[in-house]
């Protein structure tokens, strides 16, 4: 049964040169398209560990106020806002904003100073499609905090993202 | 280039320690580098990469900004204000130029 499913899946010298062909074509394809490709959540998952450098990660502490849905990504107010005292001893050094499937994952990153107030910030980003924000905020201490939101896009950020 | 000057609201009196609210607005188009024209020309990148807030000399909040920010950046954030003083805001961009703006707080009542 084996040997007869073996011979009949044998390949032809036609089909090889063809298959052979269709993976060039594809090859080609590939190379002159122009690289709109998005990044991917691995990539902005990298990107966070690279930020954090092993740190520990915890989640909450942190709101983020963006539309669940918009139909223009291009301008999308997202407001962050950290629970966080932003005494000596308690408060934010850091926050760095991902957008997992834009072009290219990070956003933005804000330092605060030692004069920042409440740690809360608002600003307008591109969103090139539907997908997951990141945001990642840099305590004091050195640990993370990380929170997330979802945005729906109808139209993207103009392939800008 | 020439770009417009960026837009600053700071409340003009205040009182110390307060936590005020900075709002800030730069005119700029932050291209990506990969939009192309109509004819197929790639408009070349330019971005705001850099916007550094300080007051009297100490650095109150500093940011990096990647293809993602929108264009006309726009920034809100707040300010423990010890005192009287001068909000001092500059924009890098990435073909060297730098917006700056001014703004100075004093002390309500006095």
């Amino acid at each position: 049964m084996y040997e007869i499913e073996l011979t009949e899946r044998r390949l032809s010298r036609r089909e090889v040169v063809a298959a052979g062909g269709a993976a060039v074509l594809t090859a080609a394809l590939a190379g002159l398209l122009p690289t709109m490709a998005q990044a991917s959540p691995k990539e902005a998952r990298t990107k966070l560990a690279e930020l954090t450098g092993g740190a520990p990660v915890e989640d909450g502490r942190i709101v983020i106020d963006v539309p669940p849905y918009t139909k223009y990504g291009k301008q999308v107010r997202i407001a962050i806002s950290v629970d966080s005292p932003m005494n000596e001893e308690d408060r934010v050094t850091a926050l760095h904003v991902l957008a997992e499937r834009n072009t290219v994952p990070e956003v933005a990153s804000y330092h605060f100073g030692a004069l920042a107030g409440t740690a809360r910030i608002s600003t307008r980003i591109r969103v090139a499609r539907t997908q997951i924000l990141i945001v990642a905020a840099e305590m004091s201490d050195g640990s993370f905090h990380v929170g997330k939101a979802r945005c729906k896009v109808a139209r993207g950020g103009g392939g800008c993202g | 280039m020439q770009y417009k000057i960026p837009e600053v609201i700071v409340p003009g009196a205040i009182t110390p320690g307060e936590d005020i609210l900075i709002r800030t607005k730069a005119w700029h188009p932050m291209e990506t580098g990969w939009r192309k024209t109509r004819d197929g020309k790639t408009v070349p990148r330019n971005r705001i990469n850099r916007f550094i807030c300080t007051f009297n000399g100490a650095e109150v909040l500093s940011a990096d900004f990647h293809s993602g920010v929108s264009e006309n950046p726009y920034l809100t954030f707040h300010v423990r204000v010890p005192g009287a003083g001068v909000f001092e805001f500059e924009w890098q961009v990435d073909d060297g130029s730098i917006l700056r703006a001014r703004a100075s707080v004093g002390i309500a009542g006095a």
